[in-house]
């Protein structure tokens, strides 16, 4: 493949992005609906959507709170909901520490589900992007996804429950993600580490604050990482 | 519900909370070495976080209050399958989506 201008790769994260809008347009509504009638004013709705950005985390504080949990539950709950995140920004460090400071702090920020996954992905598939190629296919990605969060959410709040309910827009972060899922699967230990980590999840879902993903998460990184020493070890065995 | 500056206060430290977890690695880490071991645990975070994210939801969706739903099972598959064979995310999602909207359709 070419070298590809510093452009291109920012709109090649554009348009790797964009398939997400279909996930963040109608959770971000939701949240500016559902915090709307928990009784946040329009500016409490924003400051969530805008500081923490990060939906599940969101809606985790607001139903918390609104059932009448103490504050520091409802913080803790929604912080265990956000640990995934701490696995994410250790994951992106080999591909992104070298760069500056402020640039790693802004893709801290910005660091959601979708974001990650895209980048995460195409790094893999692309080892010889630079570092500032890398941030600007991060920024890229996050181009249409994340000022359309605070957008619908804005909009979610003023226009409040007369939405109309969309048909099956619940299944589209199943979908988007499941469609990543696919390619993702590149060897036998990335297909030991995503077949645990279903199983593990689907046991484990029953476990209060998010606990089950952050188990599943652990047990597919361990099968996957030992599945990748035995492979190598059989390799090396074969070869006289 | 609280309320005002002490409903700012938690608003306030769940995003720095939220950016710290954000930020731990990224920008504390940076471009220091980190062992081998942890390294090729990280390359199955992706793969193994998504998988677990998404396999409740696809089973027990919530719009139907968590029973198995026919029509969302055979989209997930086939959003799957398509994506496995094709490497192609976005005619995967294409695929899922008009299953779906397919199998709402007959199945109700």
């Amino acid at each position: 493949m070419s070298r590809q201008t510093t452009k291109s790769l920012y709109w090649q994260g554009v348009r790797d992005g964009a398939p997400f809008v279909l996930v963040v347009v109608p959770f971000s509504l939701l949240f500016g609906v559902v915090g709307t009638e928990a009784g946040l004013n329009l500016s409490e709705v924003m400051g969530f959507s805008v500081l923490v950005i990060a939906g599940a985390a969101q809606f985790t504080a607001v139903q918390l709170l609104s059932d009448g949990a103490p504050a520091l539950v409802a913080l803790v709950s929604a912080l265990a909901v956000n640990l995934r995140m701490a696995m994410y920004s250790a994951s992106l460090t080999p591909y992104l520490g070298a760069a500056p400071l402020w640039q790693r702090a802004f893709a801290a920020y910005f660091m959601v589900d979708q974001s990650y996954t895209v980048s995460y992905f195409a790094y893999e598939n692309h080892p010889r992007w630079s570092v500032p190629e890398r941030m600007t296919y991060y920024f890229g990605v996050v181009t249409p996804i994340c000022p359309l969060w605070y957008l619908f959410t804005l909009l979610g709040a003023l226009i409040g429950d007369r939405i109309p309910e969309a048909m099956a827009l619940d299944f589209a972060l199943p979908i988007t993600f499941l469609a990543m899922i696919g390619p993702m699967l590149r060897t036998p230990a990335h297909v030991a580490a995503a077949l645990v980590s279903v199983a593990v999840a689907l046991l484990a879902a029953g476990l209060p604050y998010n606990v089950g993903l952050l188990i599943a998460g652990l047990a597919g990184m361990m099968t996957g990482a030992q599945a990748e020493v035995m492979l190598e070890r059989r390799k090396a065995a074969r070869q006289p | 519900m609280i309320e005002g500056r002490d409903l700012w206060l938690f608003i306030a430290a769940l995003g720095i909370g939220t950016f710290a977890l954000r930020f731990v690695f990224l920008g504390l880490v940076g471009d220091r070495p980190m062992p081998a071991w942890l390294l090729r645990h990280l390359r199955y975070t992706a793969v193994a976080l998504i998988p677990a994210l998404v396999a409740p939801l696809t089973l027990w969706p919530a719009a139907t209050d968590g029973a198995p739903d026919p029509a969302r099972l055979v989209a997930a598959g086939v959003t799957l399958v398509i994506g496995y064979a094709t490497r192609n995310v976005v005619l995967a999602i294409a695929s899922g989506a008009l299953t779906l909207f397919g199998g709402l359709a007959l199945l109700g």
